[in-house]
Formats: structure tokens, C-alpha cells, sequence
């Protein structure tokens, strides 16, 4: 539709009763009061609860404040310290592995399940109901559920280590092993979820293309990778730019993990500090600790490090392309 | 109708094959197979469902015992009772509800309309409003949460549930996917011929576009519905008073309060769970299928 007829729509409805409009009418603010008044509680809400909280945020990280005490400034004291704290830099080593270690495999699976799920016709439905419903569990549910399964003494993961022949883990208590509980429980919560945006994708591959690779001699493999890959790159790229958003904002799995730990403070992220992300952090310091500028610091070196990850990962991924 | 039925593929297994869908074809033969690491899948994503249930019906003693027991016991009314016993299980869930309830319809009413406005107007600014919604979209929440835990003081809102309600009434996600929607399902011949019968945007919008676009809000609303039941962390944050808690936060307390007591937690877990599994499941495969189409679309 032209930008002619909607103007002309527009004022179809100032002059309802003047016939036809003019369709050369010029856009004017006035005229489209109604279309500013339909978008205006989304910006009333953004402006109030995004964009000030937003500038407020960056104010705060240049000042020392507790929320009773009066402002002081601070100048670049926060991010000087930031740079410096080993505590954050704890957080951000085990995001960055949890990160790692949970959406490389689970990207991977989501498309072997995608791929398998376009294969078959019966069941379909079903599958994809079973995929969906991790995704739409909360995540202190999930968190519970994990932490009975992967229980130190106890649990039904140990159990099965002890039913083949091995010794059980300490699974809450390692550094490594922390990891690997909350990257177990991503991939579970979110493979089915990626499988099915992949199956959708796999569903606009036309099928011609296929036709063609299969006159060629293609096995599967090299139509896979040849074919079925490339044409899913927009969709990969999503995936991968909103699992970077998410992964490397990662709290409520290890706060929820963690959160009854009598041994250590609540939002430290378990022992060792093992699962302690930068989100957990920001929140420890900012709501635990009352130290809202630094919280605000850290906000902002989190949002610096999510933009840069996805800014990087978008590259990758767009440019293997060629 | 997998061509492995017959012994040799045949002209009417050609001609049959026209009619299949397309994608179906080149990974035929693997067809059959593909069920079997399908189900694996299904298993290991329904176990930690199905481990709940046995846990949330047993009690400690069952749980520290080796081998596990791996059917579901009789002590779910006992372990119930223990969870109404340590949270105000049945407020909190109507706390849930009534949040999850009204940040849905707000978000209905007012992300149709706006997305309706982005959709099917150019109007000054529009463009540009647009891609500011877009760059919201992108704002990690933590860079605003401090600022908007201390704006919810200064209103007086601290404790209280419209503090989960008011920032939560309109959001960017929900006007991008509605605006791909409209896009596609609503022809601008049928906003001609109202435009014709002099309807304005607002009817327009109430008349032709919210029939029009029912399946795109069902979709939307689901999603709307399930997330604001499992938001946690700014309920965490900003419901400050014990008595008045949603399902999430209160999960979360009583996994620290009764943690030491597995089957007690996991029951809470399962009680918080049901109705929203319920709902999923009563709209799963619509939703399924509009999710596939939105994932395409968007």
C-alpha cells in the first residue's frame, strides 16, 4: 500500500463526512492524533520505566549510593574498582563458561531434533507439545527440580552413577560440576524451544532445493550441511544472538540453586563462588548490599559485555556465509 | 504411506509423493528411524516431570534410600499440607493470578492498538518511534532495574502488586510480533472499505482488526499469560512484604524455608506448576502452531 492511500485514510477519518479525501494530502502531526494516541501507553510506560531508570542507571554508576545516606560523587571510583574486583571477575569467567558450555551443545541438539522432528509425520504435534513444555515452566521450578536430581547424597543422578558402578558426586559442591547442573538444566529448558523455531525455519526450505541436491547425488550429510545450514542461517542467527542475550544474563538458576545454602550467603552463588553469575552479582550487590552505584556499574559492564558477545557472535555467524 | 511398505518404489508411490509436504521428502528414508532418538528426547524432557511426581508424593526417608524407589508414593496430601503450612500458598496464587490476568488483557489491548498504528499508518515519526521500540527490546533488564525499584518507592508502590502490573502493561516484544501479525493477516482492502463507510482508526481497529487478528492474540496472550505467572525477579525485588507474595517468590521461599525437605518443596513446585500446565496444554497445539508461524514470520 502506498504512503498516498494510508495518509488518505488518515484523513478519512478527520473528514468523515467530506466525501473522498484528498489523496495528496501531506502527512501532518495533527492529523494523526489517533495513531499517537495508540502507541502513546507503550511510551508512556518506556519513558517512565525504560528510558529514565535507563539515564538514572548511569548517573548512579558515577555516584556512591546506599539509598539512605546522601549521594556523593563518585567520578570513575566504580568502574576503577570493578575493574580490579576479583569477585566480579569470578562472576564473569562463569558466565562466560556456563555460556559456553550450555549453548554450543544445546544449539547443536536443537537442530538434530529439528531435523529429525521434519522427518517424520507421525506424532508431530505431540513432540512439539513435549519440546514447548520445558520452556514454559518457571525457572524456580525447574531450579527445584534440578537441585533434587543432581542432590550431593541423594538424587536420582547419583543413584544411576552408583546402578552402573561408579562413585557418586558431590554434584552442588564442585566447580566444575556446579557448572555443569546449570548448564544441564539450560540445555533441558531451552533445546526444545530452539528445536522448534529451527523446525519452523526447515519448513520454509522450499522443496525443489532438495529436488535438486538429490539429482546431484547428495547423500543427507552433504544435503545437511550443504544445503539445509546455509538456508537456516537467518534463523541460526537468531537463535544464537537471543541465546547469547540470555545465556550470559543467566540468575535465577543459580539463585534458586543456591538460595538455601545455610553455608554461604544466599546470592553468592553456592560453593567457591562456582555459580556465581554477573547478573547474581549485580543483584547481591545492588539489593543485598544496598550499593547502588556499584550495582549500576555493574549493570553497565554486564550490558557492555552482552553487546559485545552478541555483536561478535552475530559476525561469526553471518559471515561464514561466504 | 512410507515407500519402505513396498518392496519397490512405483509409479504411484511417485504420484503419491506430489502431494507430500516438501520437506519431508529427501530425509524420507530416515523417516522411521527418526522416532526412536524423537523419543529418547520426549523421555529425558519429561523425566524431570515425571522425578517431581515421585519425589513430591514420597517422603524424606524414601528419598535417602538406595535404590530410589521410582514409582510415586501416597504422602501428596501430607507433603500438601506441609506446603500450606509454610507458605500462604492459595494468596500467593491469587496474587498470581490476578497479575498474570490483568497484564495479560492490558497487554492485548494496548499492543494490538499500537502495533495496529505501526502496521498499517506512516505517520510522522513513526519510523523512527519504531526503532526506538526496537532498541528497548534490546535494553538488558538490569540497567533499569535500581532506577525502577526506586521510582516504585516514590510512588508508594513498594509491596504492592500494580508494581508488577504497570511497567508490565505494555511491551516492546509484544507490538513487534502483533505488527508482524497485522502485517500479514489483515488486508488493507478490508481497512479501504471501512475507511469507505467512514470508519475511523479507532473503529477500524475495535471492528475490523481485533476479529481479524483473534488467532494472533490467542498466541500473544498465552505467551503474555505464562510469562508474567513465572516472572521472578522483579516480584523478587520488589515485593517487600512477606504477606503479599506471587506463587514464584513464594516458591522461592519455600525452598529456603524447607529445604532440608525435599518432598515438601517439590510438592509446592508441583502445586505452583499444575494450573499453568493445564493452561499450556489446553491451547498447546494451537499454540504450537502459531508459535511455528510467528518463529517464520518474525
Amino acid at each position: 500500500m502506498s504512503q498516498a492511500v494510508r495518509v488518505a485514510r488518515a484523513g478519512g477519518f478527520r473528514r468523515r463526512s467530506a466525501g473522498p479525501p484528498p489523496v495528496s494530502a501531506r502527512p501532518s502531526g495533527r492529523r494523526f492524533w489517533p495513531q499517537y494516541v495508540a502507541i502513546a501507553p507503550f511510551f508512556l510506560l518506556f519513558a517512565v520505566f525504560g528510558l529514565f531508570p535507563v539515564g538514572f542507571s548511569a548517573y548512579l554508576a558515577f555516584h556512591r549510593w546506599d539509598g539512605i545516606s546522601p549521594v556523593t560523587f563518585a567520578g570513575l571510583d566504580q568502574f576503577r574498582f570493578l575493574a580490579a574486583d576479583r569477585t566480579f571477575r569470578i562472576a564473569v569467567v562463569n558466565t562466560l563458561i556456563i555460556w559456553v558450555l550450555s549453548t554450543l551443545p544445546m544449539l547443536a541438539m536443537s537442530l538434530g531434533l529439528a531435523s529429525l522432528l521434519n522427518s517424520v509425520r507421525r506424532f508431530r504435534t505431540l513432540y512439539q507439545v513435549v519440546l514447548f513444555l520445558p520452556s514454559v515452566t518457571s525457572i524456580v521450578a525447574v531450579a527445584i527440580f534440578f537441585k533434587a536430581m543432581f542432590g550431593n547424597s541423594y538424587g536420582v543422578v547419583n543413584a544411576a552413577l552408583r546402578a552402573v558402578g561408579l562413585d557418586a558426586i558431590g554434584w552442588l559442591n564442585g566447580y566444575w560440576t556446579i557448572k555443569i547442573v546449570i548448564c544441564v538444566l539450560l540445555t533441558w529448558q531451552w533445546v526444545g524451544y530452539n528445536a522448534i523455531i529451527y523446525f519452523a525455519g526447515l519448513q520454509a526450505i522450499p522443496s525443489d532445493v532438495y529436488e535438486a541436491a538429490k539429482i546431484d547425488g547428495a547423500g543427507p550429510l552433504r544435503t545437511f550441511w550443504g544445503i539445509t545450514v546455509p538456508l537456516l542461517r537467518p534463523v541460526i542467527l537468531f537463535t544464537v544472538v537471543i541465546s547469547t542475550i540470555t545465556g550470559l544474563q543467566t540468575f535465577t538458576e543459580p539463585q534458586v540453586l543456591f538460595g538455601s545454602n545455610a553455608a554461604t550467603n544466599p546470592n553468592s552463588g553456592g560453593p567457591g563462588q562456582a555459580g556465581l553469575t554477573m547478573v547474581l552479582y549485580f543483584y547481591q550487590q545492588a539489593f543485598s548490599n544496598n550499593n547502588y552505584g556499584y550495582g549500576a556499574a555493574i549493570a553497565y559492564a554486564v550490558f557492555a559485555i552482552v553487546a559485545v558477545f552478541s555483536i561478535v557472535n552475530w559476525r561469526i555467524v553471518a559471515r561464514s556465509e561466504r | 504411506m512410507s515407500t519402505a511398505d513396498s518392496p519397490l518404489p512405483t509409479a504411484v508411490d511417485a504420484v503419491r509423493s506430489v502431494g507430500r509436504p516438501p520437506a519431508n521428502r529427501p530425509v524420507k528414508s530416515a523417516g522411521r528411524w527418526a522416532h526412536v532418538p524423537l523419543v529418547l528426547a520426549t523421555l529425558l524432557l519429561v523425566f524431570p516431570f515425571y522425578w517431581t511426581v515421585v519425589i513430591a508424593t514420597g517422603t524424606t526417608g524414601e528419598l535417602n534410600r538406595y535404590p530410589p524407589t521410582l514409582v510415586p508414593g501416597t504422602h501428596l496430601l501430607d507433603n500438601a499440607r506441609q506446603v500450606l503450612d509454610s507458605i500462604d500458598f492459595f494468596g500467593s496464587m491469587a496474587n498470581t493470578v490476578v497479575v498474570a490476568v490483568c497484564v495479560t488483557v492490558l497487554v492485548l489491548f494496548f499492543d494490538s492498538l499500537a502495533a495496529f498504528a505501526f502496521a498499517k499508518y506512516v505517520f510522522p515519526g513513526s519510523r523512527f518511534l519504531f526503532a526506538l521500540l526496537l532498541l528497548f527490546f534490546m535494553l538488558p533488564a538490569q540497567l533499569s532495574t535500581v532506577p525502577q525499584f526506586l521510582t516504585m518507592i516514590d510512588l508508594g508502590l513498594v509491596g504492592t502488586l500494580r508494581a508488577l502490573i504497570i511497567p508490565a502493561a505494555a511491551n516492546a516484544f509484544g507490538i513487534f510480533w502483533m505488527r508482524q501479525y497485522i502485517s500479514g493477516a489483515l488486508p488493507d482492502e478490508l481497512l479501504d472499505a471501512a475507511t469507505l463507510d467512514g470508519c475511523g482508526f479507532f473503529r477500524q481497529y475495535w471492528y475490523v482488526t481485533l476479529p481479524v487478528i483473534r488467532p494472533g492474540l490467542a498466541f500473544l496472550g498465552i505467551y503474555t499469560f505464562v510469562a508474567a505467572w513465572n516472572d521472578y525477579v522483579w516480584p523478587l525485588i520488589v515485593l517487600v512484604d512477606p504477606s503479599r507474595l506471587t506463587l514464584q517468590v513464594a516458591l522461592a521461599q519455600l525452598n529456603v524455608a524447607r529445604g532440608e525437605n525435599l518432598p515438601v518443596v517439590l510438592a509446592g513446585a508441583l502445586m505452583a506448576m499444575v494450573p499453568l500446565i493445564a493452561v499450556f496444554l489446553l491451547f498447546a497445539r494451537q499454540f504450537v502452531s502459531d508459535a511455528v508461524k510467528g518463529a517464520v514470520r518474525g
